[in-house]
């Protein structure tokens, strides 16, 4: 903790976290207030000091609108943090868990969760972190057996994406009934959140997410190198395993709830990494911050701008995300050769 | 004292190291020596146990290797590897990973590190650069920090794998002094060269390593005056000495 206040003397980090959390601040109104219908200030404070509240407005906000928008913050928070993981621990910042097929492994999980009729909150997590899991260190350890190159790594996962989806698409093709939810899930879609699904979900998430902050000092020393971080008596191949299963829990969870939110696990580690740079103790809790933020306000962005018609989320993050992407990435003059 | 008793090691059927023993010392200066592919790098890796040993046993300080963990030999020998990362942090940030060792979980630097780290950055003379990215500093200024850091980790002995590979000549004599310094204050300092000459001029003792066997590890004028040096690289070294210094250089014959 002494670190953190120490660092947060910086006035541009404490600034940065100030425009974090209004950030998160203004997102979660916007997303529970905006919608088909609107619900106001006065709608949420009656909804808070009478839970049982019969009124439309009451209703909206406590079985709509906030477990939409937690589920939004839990997801959001989570691929970011699990992509600034995934990236920091195979030293590649093309990596994310949409690249690399941990979503994918986390999908197809879900998908025969939904062939199987398994629909429990906690088992659908479980399941879905077992396959972001599986993927995310067949990647690991075929670029550590093959002695992969960054790029390789890359293709490593572009491919496993690949294989994952054709798997899907085949349980799809003989389910029909699975495929009906299929188009949503694979674009990341909010609207069929539920407590039930949230509260395993969103227990995992905070969990994870508190333990990574306190091993921020470790994913710092891997990037010294293999090598350097042994010297300095760590050992990487079980502290390179458990970050990937962190990063695998987080990935599983969001996609358990909102199908494969792509971009997001990329582009937020991004932004946050050329503003915050690569300190982990600051770099994690931004991108969690931020990461919630964006996709909450995406999401309400997709149900209000063609209202009362609703696009999946995946799309508008696409359309915000990608030019403010490019946009960063120009402004820096395509970042670091090393990349 | 390091003792290296009958070590062997080896990459999958390819010995590298075959019943290799030496010892080395603290307060002295051991340069290792050896033609590419003899097993300079991975002795070094053995010895901080990187790579495990197939047989023999290392001592350090009369304490078997095979039974400390990985953090207790860490705070007995600090190591810098061959091909150093170039990590996006600040130079500060960076040594003060030196006491990385030192820390048990949830591992948070407390103000004695940072007194340690910025102790490691005034000797190091890099006390200036401590807010600068590691990314802008030079090669030279980043072998500092990487020795300053060796330094904030507080260890009896440091290891280095060719330090002075991509530095130019001011750097790597200004490297030599230092590790001169540090072996003159009790440390045991023992680095991988391929510089003969600067080896034999800044080095207390010199261990050539041949086939994955020391052939010898002695004073530099007894390795010169043993003739291994033509044996093992097929070139011939030249001493010279005046009143107050002598001096190795390559025979250009």
């Amino acid at each position: 903790m002494n670190n953190f206040m120490e660092s947060c003397k910086n006035k541009k980090i404490v600034l940065l976290y100030a425009a974090a959390i209004t950030f998160l601040i203004v997102s979660f109104f916007l997303g529970i207030m905006l919608g088909s219908t609107y619900v106001s200030f006065t709608d949420i404070w009656g909804a808070i000091l009478n839970h049982n509240g019969t009124g439309s407005g009451a209703r909206i906000f406590w079985y709509v609108r906030l477990p939409r928008i937690c589920a939004c913050l839990v997801c959001g928070g989570a691929l970011s943090v699990s992509g600034a993981v995934i990236q920091g621990v195979l030293a590649n910042r093309l990596a994310s868990p949409s690249i690399l097929g941990v979503n994918s492994g986390a999908g197809l999980a879900v998908i025969l969760c939904t062939a199987f009729e398994v629909y429990g909150g906690w088992q659908l997590s479980a399941f879905s972190f077992l396959g972001a899991f599986a993927a995310v260190m067949l990647v690991s350890i075929c670029s550590r057996k093959l002695g992969a190159s960054r790029g390789t790594v890359i293709l490593l996962g572009v491919a496993l994406n690949s294989l994952l989806n054709a798997v899907s698409d085949t349980v799809i093709t003989f389910n029909p009934e699975v495929g009906f939810m299929s188009s949503n899930f694979k674009i990341g879609d909010f609207s069929a959140v539920t407590y039930n699904k949230l509260i395993p979900a969103a227990v995992v998430v905070i969990v994870t997410i508190v333990v990574l902050f306190t091993l921020t000092n470790e994913l710092d020393v891997l990037t010294l190198g293999d090598d350097n971080a042994k010297g300095l008596g760590m050992n990487t191949g079980f502290m390179r395993t458990l970050f990937l299963l962190f990063a695998a829990l987080l990935a599983g969870c969001a996609v358990s709830l909102a199908g494969l939110l792509s971009f997001v696990g990329l582009i937020v580690p991004h932004i946050v990494r050329r503003i915050s740079g690569n300190k982990a103790s600051h770099l994690l809790p931004l991108c969690a911050i931020f990461g919630a933020a964006f996709v909450a306000l995406c999401d309400t962005i997709s149900r209000t701008v063609f209202s009362p018609y609703e696009i999946p989320v995946g799309i508008i993050m696409a359309f915000l995300g990608a030019p403010f992407f490019i946009f960063i990435l120009v402004k820096g003059k395509g970042g670091h050769a090393r990349d | 004292m390091i003792e290296i008793k009958d070590l062997s090691f080896g990459y999958g059927k390819n010995n590298v190291l075959q019943n290799f023993s030496a010892c080395f010392e603290k307060g002295k200066l051991t340069s290792i020596i050896g033609t590419n592919g003899s097993g300079k790098s991975t002795l070094l890796k053995t010895i901080v146990g990187i790579l495990p040993l197939n047989t023999g046993g290392i001592l350090i300080d009369g304490t078997e290797l095979s039974s400390l963990k990985p953090q207790k030999i860490a705070k007995r020998i600090s190591y810098l590897a061959q091909g150093k990362n170039t990590p996006d942090m600040t130079a500060f940030q960076m040594v003060l990973h030196g006491r990385f060792p030192h820390l048990s979980y949830p591992r948070r630097y407390s103000q004695k590190d940072r007194d340690a780290a910025y102790s490691a950055m005034e000797r190091m003379g890099i006390l200036g650069y401590a807010d600068k990215s590691m990314v802008s500093l030079s090669g030279g200024m980043r072998q500092n920090v990487y020795i300053a850091m060796a330094l904030a980790q507080d260890t009896d002995y440091i290891l280095l794998d060719e330090p002075t590979t991509y530095l130019d000549i001011s750097h790597q004599l200004h490297l030599m002094k230092t590790l001169r310094t540090l072996a003159a204050d009790g440390k045991g300092i023992i680095t991988v060269m391929h510089d003969l000459p600067m080896a034999f001029n800044f080095s207390d003792n010199i261990a050539v390593v041949s086939g994955g066997k020391a052939v010898i590890c002695s004073s530099p004028k007894e390795v010169y005056n043993n003739g291994v040096i033509k044996d093992v690289f097929g070139i011939e070294l030249n001493y010279s000495q005046n009143e107050e210094n002598y001096y190795y250089g390559y025979n250009q014959k």
